[in-house]
Parts: C-alpha cells; sequence; structure tokens
C-alpha cells in the first residue's frame, strides 16, 4: 500500500515537473530565433475568433441573469438603482475573466490535446522533429502566446455583452433607464477593478494552453489515450484556472490597496 | 532530380557501438554493435518489439541509448544536445512506418515543410517539390491532403520529403508494411532508385525478408529507367552499392551477414523470416 503511494506521489511530482518545464519554455523560446509568426496569427484567429460566439453568447445570458438575480433582492430595500454597480464589478472583476476562462479552456485546451495528441500517436510530432524543428516552438509557444494575447480580448468583449445582456434586463424586468444603468455601471469601476480584470485571462490563457499542449504531447495509449487527455485537459485547467482566481483576486486586492 | 550529398567515405555513416535501450518493462536492445558502409543498404530484419524502429529512431536522434553511443555521419548523437539533433537531422531523411504526413497540410505543403523552415524562396520551392514529386510519380498529387490518397500513395509522399534536402543517410521504417505486392513493390523500386541513381545510403527496418533480398537482386538501369535483375553482390567494388542483413532477436544481433548468407542459413529462426 505505501509503495502505491509512494509511487503514484512520485509520478505526480514528475508530471509537475514535466509540466513546469513544459510552460517555462514555452516563454523562454520566445528570446530566441527561430519564431513562427504565421502560426501565432493562425492560432489568434482560431481561439479568438473561434470563441467568439460561446463568449458572447453566454456573455450576454450571465449578464441578464445577474441582473434578474441581484435585481429581485435589490426590489426589497427599494435599491434597483444598485444593480448597474453590482453587474458591473462582479462582471469585471470576476465573472467576466473566469468565465471566459473556463469556456474558453472547454473549447481551446480540449482542442490542443486532442490536436497534439492525435499528431504524437500518429508519429507527426516525431516527423518534425526529424525534420529539424522543435516542436515546442512550432506547436507550443505561438498556442500559449496566441491564447495569453486573445484571452483578456475576449474577457473585456464577454464584460461588454454581459452589461448589454445586463442593461436588456433591467429594463425589461426593473423598469429601469438603460442611461441610468450604464452611468451607473460606468462610475462604478474603478482602475484596480480594470487591471484585475485584465490580469486574470493573461494568467487563465497561459494555466489552459499550457496545460491543453502538456496533456496533448504526453498522450499515453493511440487514440484512446487522446480522448482521456482531452478530458483531462478541461478539468485540470479549470480547476487550475479556479485556484488560481483566488490568488489572483487575494494580489489584485493588495495591489489596489496599496498602489490605487 | 539534382545530385544527392556525397557521404565521406573516411568513416561508417552509421555506427552503433554497444547499445542499450529500454523502458519501464526491461531492455529492449542489449548491447548492438553494427556499422554501415557508405553507399550500403542495411537491412534490420525481426519481428515486431525486437527494436528495429528504436534503431531507426536513436540513428536520428530522436531517442537516447541508456549506454553505448551512436555515431552518424561523424556526429556523436547519442550525446548531442537536442538543439545541435535538429540541425544535425537535416542531413538525414526518414521515411516512417505509417508515413506521418502533416494531416492538415497538402502534398506540395507536407514535401516542401523542410525548405519552408530552411526560408529557401518561394520560386525555388515549387520547382524542387515538384521535381521531387515527379520523381515519387505523385506529381498529379500536388493539392491532394493525406487523408486522400492511398496508403501506398502516402508512403511515397513520406519517401518525397524524406529526400527533398538530398540527404546523405535515408531511414526506412518498414516502408512497405501493410502494402499490396504491387505497390510494395513500387516502393521498393524507389529504395532502388535512389541507391543505384543518388548512391544514398540506407537503414532499413523490415520484418519482410524479400524486401531485402529485392535490394540485393535487383538494380535499377538509369538508361533504360528498369528494374533489372542481376545475381547477388556479395563483395561489391568500392563504388558499388551492397546490401548486407542484420536479424535481431531477444534484444541482440542473431545474425549478421550477407543475402547470400542469409538464404544459405539453416537456422530454424531464420529460416522462419524465409518461408
Amino acid at each position: 500500500m505505501a509503495e502505491v503511494l509512494i509511487d503514484a506521489f512520485k509520478g505526480l511530482l514528475s508530471n509537475i515537473q514535466d509540466y513546469t518545464y513544459l510552460a517555462m519554455r514555452s516563454l523562454a523560446n520566445l528570446l530566441t530565433a527561430p519564431r513562427y509568426f504565421q502560426d501565432l496569427l493562425d492560432q489568434m484567429d482560431d481561439i479568438g475568433v473561434g470563441s467568439l460566439a460561446i463568449v458572447l453568447a453566454s456573455g450576454f445570458f450571465i449578464g441578464a441573469v445577474m441582473v434578474l438575480q441581484t435585481g429581485s433582492q435589490f426590489v426589497r430595500f427599494g435599491q434597483t438603482a444598485l444593480t448597474g454597480d453590482i453587474v458591473s464589478l462582479a462582471l469585471v472583476r470576476e465573472l467576466g475573466p473566469t468565465l471566459t476562462g473556463i469556456l474558453v479552456a472547454g473549447r481551446v485546451a480540449s482542442g490542443m490535446a486532442s490536436e497534439l495528441g492525435s499528431m504524437l500517436v500518429t508519429e507527426q510530432v516525431d516527423a518534425m522533429r526529424a525534420m529539424g524543428t522543435d516542436p515546442s516552438r512550432k506547436l507550443i509557444t505561438p498556442r500559449v502566446l496566441a491564447t495569453i494575447l486573445v484571452l483578456p480580448l475576449l474577457t473585456a468583449l464577454n464584460d461588454f455583452v454581459g452589461l448589454l445582456g445586463g442593461c436588456v434586463a433591467s429594463v425589461f424586468s426593473l423598469r429601469l433607464g438603460a442611461v441610468e444603468f450604464w452611468t451607473r455601471a460606468i462610475d462604478a469601476l474603478e482602475f484596480p477593478d480594470i487591471m484585475q480584470g485584465m490580469m486574470k485571462p493573461i494568467v487563465y490563457g497561459f494555466i489552459l494552453s499550457t496545460v491543453g499542449c502538456y496533456k496533448g504531447l504526453t498522450v499515453r495509449g493511440g487514440t484512446q489515450g487522446v480522448g482521456r487527455a482531452t478530458t483531462q485537459a478541461v478539468v485540470v485547467s479549470n480547476i487550475m484556472i479556479i485556484a488560481a482566481d483566488v490568488f489572483l483576486t487575494k494580489v489584485a486586492l493588495y495591489l489596489g490597496d496599496k498602489l490605487f | 532530380m539534382s545530385s544527392f550529398a556525397t557521404v565521406d567515405s573516411a568513416y561508417a555513416p552509421v555506427e552503433f557501438d554497444n547499445v542499450r535501450i529500454g523502458f519501464d518493462e526491461g531492455d529492449i536492445l542489449q548491447g548492438v554493435s553494427f556499422q554501415v558502409q557508405p553507399r550500403e543498404t542495411l537491412v534490420l530484419l525481426g519481428e515486431t518489439g525486437t527494436g528495429k524502429t528504436l534503431t531507426l529512431k536513436m540513428a536520428a536522434g530522436l531517442l537516447q541509448p541508456s549506454e553505448g553511443s551512436v555515431r552518424v555521419l561523424g556526429h556523436k548523437v547519442s550525446s548531442m544536445p537536442e538543439r545541435e539533433l535538429f540541425a544535425f537531422r537535416r542531413e538525414i531523411g526518414i521515411v516512417f512506418q505509417e508515413g506521418a504526413l502533416f494531416d492538415s497540410m497538402t502534398v506540395g505543403d507536407n514535401v516542401a515543410y523542410r525548405l519552408r523552415e530552411d526560408r529557401v524562396s518561394e520560386s525555388e520551392i515549387e520547382p524542387r517539390v515538384l521535381e521531387i514529386l515527379r520523381f515519387v510519380e505523385l506529381e498529379h498529387a500536388f493539392d491532394q491532403v493525406p487523408s486522400e490518397l492511398s496508403g501506398g500513395m502516402r508512403r511515397r509522399v513520406s519517401i518525397a520529403r524524406a529526400l527533398i534536402t538530398r540527404p546523405q543517410i535515408v531511414l526506412y521504417d518498414s516502408p512497405t508494411a501493410g502494402l499490396d505486392p504491387i505497390t510494395a513493390q513500387t516502393i521498393i523500386t524507389l529504395i532502388l532508385r535512389l541507391r543505384d541513381v543518388y548512391g544514398v545510403t540506407a537503414l532499413l527496418a523490415t520484418h519482410r525478408v524479400q524486401d531485402g533480398f529485392a535490394l540485393a537482386n535487383f538494380r535499377f538501369d538509369p538508361q533504360s529507367h528498369n528494374v533489372v535483375r542481376e545475381r547477388p553482390i556479395t563483395r561489391p567494388a568500392a563504388d558499388e552499392p551492397a546490401t548486407r542483413f542484420i536479424a535481431y532477436r531477444d534484444g541482440r544481433i542473431y545474425f549478421e551477414g550477407s543475402p547470400e548468407e542469409l538464404a544459405a542459413s539453416q537456422d530454424p529462426y531464420l529460416r522462419r523470416f524465409l518461408v
């Protein structure tokens, strides 16, 4: 029994070590040539434009549902005007980045794991190495950088569409004026809130892309292994995003207090 | 097709010295030593799982042995850092068992891959790709994607991709595995052409002994553009290509010799390959 636990612990440590190496390497590759600019643009297109529909649709409905939930409580105190403040702060600081991260992880981390996993089991990664190409530069770095660059933009769009959904819900459900909602929503935001909201997706983008690439490039067991890696990529990246959220929120609140 | 780089005959292009490699299940190769001479084709025979593919991957520096040394074209690839290996691998060509073509790229892009990596100008790339596709008789497949090709066509594209930089050595991993006899013969003819016309040194892993005998008993005549039969070349002159066999068994070299010696062998294990 003890031996099994020790082996499992060693395996876990080994995975953490390999993941850390891959993650650090993905960024260190940027410092030296060759760099694959076209691959970066292709990935930005695939991740950014490709994720637009799910991010915008979910953002709109989340904003609307937040208004309905918070509004129903504010009505009891006659403070429905505060709805714009609450929805704005919650979306920009927390829900926008985290939900965008989780949604994009579902689509992108799984896609990376399955694509790279399939390439691995069909020896395409070996073929790439055999032709003198470093797969970490060609396959990993463009994906990681593209996700880091694109996720804050998707988050900003998610925030905006979420407020739009909140506005629609507040106008039709709480009978609030659209101008009043937007004025309060914008006035409630301060620079530390926006900084917090834009800092998080950078870290989430790094997490979901490196986890997706790592799971894809460590596939074992053929096509069945690819399916397993795909599921694991989503589960692990979502857990890591939510865990990172706790630390990032604490750091952002601390920095907000100290610097602004 | 333009000429291939020639191997410096001062050293053996491929040299394995007491190489061991294994995984969790134990050593798969247990102290293997052999050399491949310039313009020679060394046929690695063995059952599935005896370490043929591992041997090729070690020769390409894709895997590192746990013990021993591997030298290819004078480079000690068994101890080279990965960054240097990327540069080294541009000097060799590898044909993977299932082709390992990039399935999101067209045939033309697959073959041009290495040239684009080397920042060769686009005006130079297309004629070179067409020339090499003509060599494997797949010029018409330029715009097709791998999923539209048959198994034999994929293997030929893989050969074209390996040859695009005119390497000195080509490593073939079971190039005829899973192919019908006619398609397999097409692939063998290509390998003969490369050997006899361009003098390419080759390490060929297979479990089909007939592939090795075909390489030993036939040659490609550039004048008539045909494959012609000749008696096995056991002691070729310095400028003639030779074919030699190695058979793996239980992680060691069980047999090493000429096609004639293999054909004459009465060893029960080797006879199983010859049936």
